[in-house]
């Protein structure tokens, strides 16, 4: 990869996001050593297929034990290109390690993904040259945006000597890995440094302030007709697109944000304070509301998420739950938000109803003094462009239609996987989908 | 409470458990504080003329998470003046009357080991033992192990020890003989009351790959080790069990060494007829303190066994070793899963699958399949139970064994990481015992293959 590019998106400093802590930092030699020591090397082990991406575990484990971490990074990346991102912000509790035969048991299971991490980070930095790309076919394929989806399947087809051209509206390349993951799991420099090691595959250009479009107006914009003309595949990651909204009295203006929208401001706004903000409530009860309330706690704001049903019916991790409520965050259950109220514009409190099985109570209901509301209720599709590739189709979810064992679309040139495909899953979904998809890409690429 | 206090060929100690000659007896004051600690003997560090010590010294193998699983040195003997050896040894005796001290000595002219005795004597030894076992260093001058694998010579310096000495003499052997009855055999000629076992057994520890140097390393070069610590254990009770069976050698007192770390180790030496142990490694990773574990274990467990003195004890496993040869052939082991325990790891499985007979099963296969993954027979039943491991996670199968094809060989039960899970039940033959001497003996002789196959052999060659 042209040196040029790999320097080229330095995030700005003091950013907030710098002042998180890493929950699970990188093992020390020792920490690792005893911690791989502790795998037993199943067979036929049940972390291999609770993996998404079939990243053969023991194998891997048993290489940091005997002091072969190249090769155990070789077997993490060989099934999983993103294996750093991976190993850190996976949900292992629910994945890997939730199958781990120590955890049937009854015993701490196998922290995997901190071995992972130990295996990757340390391999990358003193030898990155561990894969070494296919020569050139001549073929070029587009990948429209540049998060985890399309930069896995970017490298995977890098590797296999094509050219990729990644399009990406945003300036910052990486989607949400670089956008939208807490900080105190993985920092956007982190997700830029890995997929600059992705880059370094091969011959792969990011085209970052270009948005792919059905009718191309301006110079930041390419058409779909365009592009399929121009490329021998093509390939979708188009994520999800904005944060929901609530649609309620007071919503409008300043103190309301949608969650992914702050997060991104924490992870790449330089000088983001929260002053005046003492009290935030978060609306949703999701993965990403537990993330901005987590995040915010851990910036000295007093968090309190508000969601409909109970806290059993919440779609978010238990895991995650625990941790945030560790830090102070408060869950406020079967309520639902009715106004935000304000004072010369400024938030300062919320109406909120009391439920009950998901019905309001009539005359139920609480004032709640705020300086912020988080809305986390969700976010809209992006994928109303992937309708311009002729044969295309999305489900009534808005989510692009495609057969689950090729990932191909209705065009038998357009592939696509990750969030606009699966509705908004994990970062190792999206690599999974994004190998079937590259497998299925290689055989019509060879005239199978 | 059990009487954990030995009588060692006429020498009286609290209790079984000395230190052996090495680091942790080395000076007055670490006895001192090892009998205070609760040893009941020391065999000080071996007493000889002047010496250098190199550095490094020490060499440990690990295991996984466990350190020090073995642990080597080219430490020569004591690096520090007889005279003040000799005044501490006195200082120990006067203090501690009633604990054993036993004097290590290694020297090589007549002459001078009747000067060493003697001054060992004067200085209050109970004992003396002679090192005839160290592998290195000493060797090569023509002592420590090279005596203790030359039985006309061990026999030769024995003879004089006994000679010159007042208190009872023991002659410690290494383990670096192709048969250890023959130095034993020496010595019992020689008239030494007594025996002990192991020193340490010849070794490298490794190699350093970045220097390409062997470990431990001194400079740029190494030498051959003496390696001991838990993992020489079953070394040493195998060379104690032959020298307790023998005739002349069993009636010899004998102190076992060889990785004790514990009371269960001490019984087992114990048990196989040691009358005292002596450790060194277990102290140089733990310190003095793990003797307090070791009389309380030995004492409790004496009791719960219905003996009420360390003698009792003794020897009491010897009678259950055989030669090969006397094993009966018609006893019959089966290994038993059980699915309630079982995680579902499936390290059973691929033990036996690649490193055994090939009788463990994963369920829910298809003929196709299990024939695809290597077996060559197929289980003739296939229990009736769930295929997910209850106490295992989604996706974790419980495997189950294929009863008429095990072997009994029990590789699955030693490597299953859940304790009881695997269960080696026994199962008749319906045969009455026979051994291979019976065979032998009923003219039923040996052609691999069993007895159809000796048959046949004979009818070719009549
Ligand atoms: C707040 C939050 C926290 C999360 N935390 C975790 C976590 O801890 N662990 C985990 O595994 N997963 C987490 N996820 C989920 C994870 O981030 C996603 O599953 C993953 O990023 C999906 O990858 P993707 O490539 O499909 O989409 P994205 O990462 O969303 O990338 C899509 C990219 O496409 C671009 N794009 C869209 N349309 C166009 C267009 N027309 N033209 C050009 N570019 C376009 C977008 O700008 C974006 O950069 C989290 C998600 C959120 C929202
Ligand atoms: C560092 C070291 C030095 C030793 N020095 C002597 C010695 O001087 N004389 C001797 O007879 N044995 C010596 N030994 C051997 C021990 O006495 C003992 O026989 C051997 O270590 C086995 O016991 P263990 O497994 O409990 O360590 C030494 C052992 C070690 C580790
Ligand atoms: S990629 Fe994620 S799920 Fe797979 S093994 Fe690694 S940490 Fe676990
Ligand atoms: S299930 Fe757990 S113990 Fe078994 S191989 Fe996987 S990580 Fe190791
Ligand atoms: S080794 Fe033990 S726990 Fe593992 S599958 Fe076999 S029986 Fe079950």
């Amino acid at each position: 990869m042209r040196e040029g590019d790999a320097k080229r998106w330095a995030l700005p400093p003091n950013r907030a996001e710098e002042g998180f802590e890493d929950k699970k930092p990188l093992y020390t030699p020792a920490e690792a050593l005893a911690e791989a020591n502790r795998c037993l090397y199943c067979s036929g082990a049940p972390c291999i297929q609770a993996c998404p991406t079939g990243i053969d575990v023991p194998t891997f484990i048993r290489k940091i034990g005997t002091g072969n971490l190249k090769g155990a990074a070789r077997t993490i990346l060989s099934a999983n290109l993103l294996g750093q991102s991976c190993a850190q912000v996976c949900p292992v509790e629910v994945l890997c390690a939730g199958s781990c035969v120590y955890t049937g048991w009854g015993r701490e299971p196998i922290a995997i993904g901190r071995l992972q991490r130990y295996a990757v980070e340390n391999t990358l930095a003193s030898h990155p040259a561990i894969f070494q790309a296919k020569p050139p076919t001549g073929k070029r394929i587009a990948l429209v945006g540049s998060g985890p989806a399309s930069i896995a399947a970017a490298g995977l087809l890098a590797l296999e000597g094509h050219t990729c051209l990644i399009y990406e509206r945003k300036a910052l390349p990486g989607g949400l890995n670089t956008l939208g993951i807490a900080p105190y799991k993985l920092k956007g420099q982190e997700a830029l440094r890995e997929l600059e090691w992705v880059l370094s595959l091969g011959r792969i250009e990011v085209r970052t302030g270009i948005e792919v479009v059905e009718t191309a107006t301006g110079p930041g914009q390419v058409s779909t007709t365009e592009l399929l003309a121009s490329h021998d595949a093509v390939f979708l990651g188009l994520g999800l697109g904005a944060d929901a909204r609530l649609g309620i009295p007071g919503e409008q203006g300043e103190g309301v944000q949608g969650a992914t929208h702050l997060i991104e401001r924490l992870k790449t706004e330089p000088g983001l304070t929260l002053e005046g903000v003492r009290r935030a409530l978060v609306i949703g009860g999701g993965n990403t509301a537990l993330d901005i309330a987590h995040e915010l706690a851990l910036l000295g704001v007093e968090v309190a998420m508000v969601y409909r049903r109970s806290e059993q019916e919440m779609g978010g991790y238990v895991h995650e739950l625990d941790a945030a409520r560790l830090d102070g965050v408060r869950l406020l259950e079967n309520r639902q938000p009715v106004e935000i109220l304000r004072e010369d514009g400024r938030v300062v409190a919320m109406r909120l109803a009391f439920l009950a099985e998901g019905k309001p109570l009539p005359g139920a209901g609480e004032t709640l003094p705020t300086d912020l509301v988080a809305v986390a209720i969700g976010q809209e599709r992006a994928t109303q462009v992937a309708r311009a590739f002729a044969g295309v189709v999305l489900d009534e979810r808005g989510r692009v239609k495609v057969d689950p064992l090729t990932h191909r679309t209705g065009n038998p040139k357009v592939w696509s996987g990750g969030d606009c495909v699966n509705g908004g899953k994990e970062v190792v979904n999206a690599v999974a989908e994004a190998k079937l998809a590259v497998r299925d890409i290689q055989r019509y690429l060879a005239g199978e | 409470m059990a009487d954990l206090s030995i009588d060692f060929c006429g020498i009286r100690s609290p209790n079984p458990f000395w230190l052996a000659s090495a680091p942790p007896t080395n000076t007055g004051d670490q006895v001192m504080r090892a009998f205070d600690a609760g040893w009941g003997g020391a065999v000080w560090k071996t007493l000889g003329n002047p010496i250098v010590n190199v550095t490094s010294r020490f060499g440990g193998i690990d295991y996984g998470n466990t350190r020090l699983m073995g642990l080597n040195n080219v430490e020569l003997i004591t690096d520090r003046p007889l005279e003040v050896n000799f005044r501490e040894m006195r200082e120990v005796k006067k203090r501690f009357p009633k604990h054993t001290l036993v004097a290590s000595l290694m020297v090589e002219t007549k002459e001078e080991w009747r000067e060493i005795i003697q001054r060992s004597e004067d200085a209050g030894a109970d004992l003396l033992e002679l090192n005839f076992g160290c592998p290195h260093g000493m060797c090569e001058r023509g002592m420590g192990s090279a005596v203790g694998a030359e039985p006309k010579v061990l026999e030769e310096i024995a003879r004089w020890a006994v000679a010159f000495a007042r208190v009872p003499v023991i002659v410690k052997l290494t383990p670096n003989v192709g048969d250890i009855l023959e130095p034993g055999e020496a010595a019992v000629r020689a008239g030494v009351p007594a025996l002990s076992l192991i020193n340490t057994v010849k070794s490298i520890m490794g190699v350093d790959l970045d220097r390409m140097v062997p470990l431990p390393r001194v400079g740029d070069a190494s030498t051959n080790g003496g390696y001991c610590g838990p993992a020489v254990k079953p070394i040493a009770l195998h060379l104690l069990s032959q020298l307790a069976r023998h005739p002349q050698c069993g009636k010899l007192a004998i102190s076992g060494i060889g990785g004790i770390s514990n009371w269960r180790d001490a019984a087992e030496f114990i048990a196989l007829g040691a009358t005292s142990v002596q450790v060194c490694t277990a102290v140089m990773h733990h310190g003095f303190r793990i003797v307090e574990d070791m009389l309380e274990g030995l004492s409790d467990f004496l009791d719960e066994k219905g003996m009420s003195s360390v003698a009792e004890l003794r020897g009491r496993a010897v009678p259950a070793y055989r030669e090969w040869g006397e094993l009966d052939l018609s006893y019959k082991l089966v290994a038993d899963i059980n699915p309630d325990t079982c995680i579902g790891c499936q390290l059973c499985y691929v033990a036996c699958m690649d490193g055994s007979h090939q009788c463990i099963h994963l369920p829910g296969r298809t003929e196709e399949q299990s024939r695809q993954a290597g077996h060559t027979h197929l289980p003739q039943h296939v229990p009736e139970r769930a295929v997910t491991a209850a106490a295992g996670t989604p996706g974790a199968r419980v495997p189950f064994v294929d009863e008429e094809e095990c072997v009994g060989c029990n590789l699955c039960q030693l490597v299953c990481p859940v304790p009881g899970c695997i269960t080696m039940e026994e199962v008749s033959t319906g045969r009455p015992p026979e051994s291979w001497n019976d065979r032998i003996a009923q003219g039923k002789s040996y052609v691999p293959g069993g007895l159809e196959a000796t048959e046949a052999a004979r009818r070719r060659n009549r």
